[in-house]
C-alpha cells in the first residue's frame, strides 16, 4: 500500500511541470509588460527597459522556462509578486486557508445535503417524495450561484441583520457561502447518489440479502449504499478540488480572501510569479486529494485494495 | 379450487403446498403472465424438480414463496402458498423476513458470480443470516462457531472465512451461497439452477454435495433447473413447466420411463444428445414460447406440438391424471385420464 501511495505521488512531478510548462506559456501570450506594471504608467521607457533585462525577460521563452523550474525546484525559490515585491508565497500561504475553509464547507454541505436525499429517493423510487426531491435538484441546479449569493446576503444581511455578507474572519462568516456552495453543487451529490443506488439496490446480492431476511434498513445501508459509495467519492472529491481554486463567484461576492480571487487579480497584472505558484499548488492539492479518493476506494472495496497492494 | 394429492393422501407430510398459484408482471405497457394456475407440493426431505426452459416461470415460482417478487409491478393474483399449513401469502412482512425467510425457507440463487455482496467478507455474509435469525438469543462467539462449522459443511476450509468473495472461484462462491442458505437449518431450500453458471466437472461437485446436506439435514428442496440430467440424479418427484402453466407431473420414475408423455417433455428429450442412440442430430423443439403477455386461448403449447388438433386450439386442456402420481396437461390423454383436475 505505501509503495503504491510513493508511486502515485512522484507520478504527480511529471504532471506538476507539465501544468507548469502550459501556464508559463499561456501567460507569455497575454497582453501587459510587467516592468511597466511595477514602474507604474508615469516611468520613463529606459527605466522600464532597465527592469526589463535586469529581470531577465529579455530573455527566450525556454530560457525563462527551465530558470523558473530550476529555482522552484532546487532552490524552492517560487519568486516575489511583481504586484506587492514580496515572496510570492507570503500572499498565496495566507490565502490558501481561506480557499481550503470555504472547498471544505462547500463540500460538507453538499455531501450531507445530497448523500442522505439522494439515497431516500432511490429507495422510494417513483414515489411522490421521488419527485419532490427531484424538482429541487433541478431548481438548485438551475439557479446561478452569483445570484443566490447576493439574494442571501439581501435577506440575511440586509434586512434580517443576522449574518455577516463580507470577509472570512469567523465561522459566521462561512455560513451564507456554505449554503451557496451547497446549492449549487449538493445537486450533482443527490444526482449520483441516487442513480448509483438505483443500480445497486437491484443487485443480485441485494436480493441474497433479501431472501436471507435481513431487515431493509441494513440492507439498504450496508448492502446497497456502501457499494453505491464509489461514484459518490469521486464526485465529492471533485466538488472539492474545484472549489479551492473555483469558488471565485462566491470569493467575490462575500469579499473572502481566497485563492480564486488572488489568482484572477494576479491574471490581470500579469504578476506571472503569484499564478504560477498559485496554480501549482491548486495541482498539488487536487492530485493529493485524488490521491486521498483512490485510497478510500480501497478502503471500501477489497478488490481495489488487492489490487493496489499487488503494486 | 381443485384436489392435489397426487403422491399420497398423507397431507401432513407436505411442508410445502402451492394451490392454484397465478402471478404477473404488470407496468403500465403491458401485463405479463409469468405464472398460472400452478399447484404442486413437496414432502419434508424430497427432492422436487421444476424443469423448464427459460422463461417458463421457474424463478417466479421460487420468488413467490419468499415473497420478493420484484416490488412495484411482481403481483400475485390468485392463489395459496402453505408453508406448513400456514398461508405465506398472508403473513405480514416483518413476520416473513423474521420467521420464514432465510431461517425456514431459503434460496439458492442462479448466478454465485453476482449473488455475494463483493465488499463483504464471506463468514460476515453466512453471519447475518444467523444474526437476524437467533430466537434463541445466543452469544457473537457461538454464532461465529456455526459460521465456521456451516462452511466446513460445504468444504470450504474455516480459515477462509474472512476472505472476500472475488478469492473464490466460481464453485467455492456457489459453496457459499449454499452456506448462506443452509446456515439456519432451514426446513426447505429452493435451488434456482444452482449449477447452470457453473462448469460440468463443478456442478457434479456441487449436485453430490447438495444431495449429501440434504440427507444429512433432511431439508425439502425445490431444485429449479432446466437440466434433464440434473432431475433424474437428484428428484424423486418433477415438474414440466412450460409458459407459466404445469404440463406434466409425476414422480422422477412417471418422467423418466412411462410410455405417456405430454408432447412438450418428448420434445425436451429430444434436445438431450443420447450416447447410446444413433442420431444425426439433436431434435430441437421448433419455434418459441408463446408471448406471456398475450397466451393462445386453447393449449399453450399448441404452435410448437406436432400432435396438435382442432380441440387443442379451442379449448384449454386440463390437468389429466394418468396415475396416482402421473399428470399431464394434454388432450391427447383424455381418454386414458383417471380424473380431471380443472383448474
Amino acid at each position: 500500500m505505501l509503495r503504491y501511495i510513493g508511486k502515485r505521488l512522484l507520478q504527480m512531478i511529471p504532471v506538476l511541470i507539465g501544468i507548469a510548462f502550459i501556464i508559463f506559456f499561456i501567460m507569455d501570450f497575454t497582453p501587459g509588460d510587467p516592468a511597466r506594471l511595477i514602474l507604474g504608467q508615469s516611468a520613463t521607457a529606459e527605466a522600464v527597459e532597465q527592469l526589463t533585462e535586469e529581470m531577465g525577460l529579455n530573455d527566450s521563452f525556454f530560457t525563462r522556462f527551465f530558470r523558473y523550474i530550476y529555482n522552484a525546484v532546487v532552490n524552492l525559490d517560487f519568486g516575489v509578486s511583481y504586484r506587492t515585491m514580496k515572496p510570492v508565497f507570503d500572499d498565496v500561504f495566507t490565502r490558501f486557508p481561506v480557499s481550503i475553509y470555504i472547498a471544505l464547507c462547500g463540500m460538507i454541505g453538499s455531501t450531507l445535503f445530497g448523500i442522505p436525499l439522494g439515497v431516500l429517493s432511490a429507495v422510494k423510487q417513483y414515489s411522490k417524495l421521488d419527485t419532490a426531491v427531484n424538482v429541487v435538484a433541478m431548481t438548485m441546479v438551475a439557479m446561478p450561484p452569483f445570484w443566490v449569493a447576493m439574494v442571501l446576503i439581501l435577506v440575511f444581511s440586509l434586512y434580517l441583520g443576522v449574518l455577516p455578507s463580507a470577509g472570512a474572519t469567523t465561522w459566521i462568516h462561512y455560513i451564507l457561502p456554505t449554503i451557496t456552495l451547497t446549492l449549487a453543487n449538493g445537486s450533482a451529490v443527490l444526482r449520483i447518489t441516487r442513480s448509483s443506488m438505483l443500480e445497486t439496490i437491484r443487485m443480485d446480492y441485494v436480493r441474497t440479502a433479501q431472501a436471507k431476511g435481513v431487515p431493509r434498513r441494513v440492507i439498504i445501508f450496508k448492502h446497497a449504499f456502501k457499494n453505491a459509495l464509489l461514484p459518490v467519492i469521486t464526485t465529492v472529491g471533485y466538488i472539492f478540488g474545484s472549489l479551492l481554486g473555483g469558488a471565485i463567484i462566491c470569493e467575490t461576492v462575500f469579499a473572502m480572501p481566497g485563492l480564486g480571487s488572488l489568482i484572477v487579480l494576479s491574471i490581470k497584472m500579469k504578476d506571472i510569479p503569484v499564478v504560477m505558484a498559485s496554480i501549482i499548488l491548486l495541482a498539488l492539492s487536487y492530485g493529493v486529494i485524488m490521491l486521498i479518493v483512490d485510497l478510500m476506494y480501497a478502503f471500501i472495496d477489497p478488490r481495489i485494495k488487492a489490487k493496489y497492494q499487488r503494486g | 379450487m381443485s384436489e392435489y394429492n397426487f403422491n399420497n393422501s398423507d397431507k401432513d407430510g407436505y411442508v410445502l403446498e402451492i394451490k392454484d398459484l397465478e402471478v404477473i408482471y404488470e407496468t403500465d405497457l403491458e401485463t405479463v403472465h409469468a405464472v398460472n394456475n400452478v399447484s404442486f407440493s413437496v414432502r419434508a426431505g424430497e427432492t422436487f424438480g421444476l424443469v423448464g426452459e427459460t422463461g417458463a416461470g421457474k424463478t417466479t415460482t421460487a420468488l413467490s414463496i419468499l415473497r420478493l417478487l420484484p416490488d412495484r409491478t411482481g403481483k400475485v393474483t390468485k392463489g395459496e402458498i402453505f408453508f406448513n399449513g400456514e398461508n405465506l401469502l398472508e403473513l405480514s412482512d416483518e413476520v416473513m423476513r423474521k420467521e420464514i425467510n432465510g431461517e425456514r425457507v431459503s434460496m439458492i440463487f442462479q448466478d454465485p458470480m453476482t449473488s455475494l455482496n463483493p465488499i463483504m467478507n464471506v463468514g460476515e455474509q453466512i453471519y447475518e443470516a444467523l444474526k437476524y435469525h437467533n430466537p434463541e438469543k445466543k452469544t457473537k462467539e457461538e454464532l461465529e462457531k456455526r459460521v465456521e462449522e456451516t462452511l466446513e459443511l460445504v468444504g470450504i476450509p474455516k480459515k477462509r472465512k474472512n476472505e472476500y468473495p472475488h478469492q473464490f472461484s466460481g464453485g467455492m462462491k456457489q459453496r457459499v451461497i449454499i452456506a448462506i442458505a443452509l446456515a439456519c437449518k432451514p426446513e426447505l431450500l429452493i435451488a434456482d439452477e444452482p449449477t447452470t453458471a457453473l462448469d460440468v466437472t463443478i456442478q457434479a461437485q456441487v449436485l453430490a454435495m447438495m444431495s449429501e446436506l440434504n440427507e444429512k439435514l433432511g431439508t425439502a428442496t425445490i431444485l429449479i433447473t432446466h437440466d434433464l440430467g440434473v432431475v433424474a440424479n437428484m428428484c424423486d418427484d418433477a415438474a414440466v413447466m412450460y409458459a407459466g402453466e404445469l404440463v406434466e407431473l409425476g414422480t422422477v420414475e412417471d418422467i423418466f420411463e412411462s410410455e405417456d408423455h405430454h408432447p412438450y417433455t418428448v420434445g425436451l428429450f429430444g434436445s438431450i444428445p443420447n450416447l447410446d442412440e444413433e442420431r444425426e442430430r439433436l431434435q430441437p423443439i421448433e419455434g418459441l414460447m408463446p408471448d406471456p403477455t398475450a397466451l393462445p386461448f386453447g393449449c399453450h403449447f399448441q404452435d410448437r406440438c406436432p400432435y396438435c388438433f382442432d380441440r387443442c386450439i379451442n379449448e384449454h386442456p386440463q390437468l389429466l391424471k394418468l396415475s396416482d402420481t402421473h399428470s399431464i396437461r394434454c388432450h391427447l390423454f383424455s381418454d386414458k385420464a383417471l380424473e380431471v383436475n380443472h383448474d
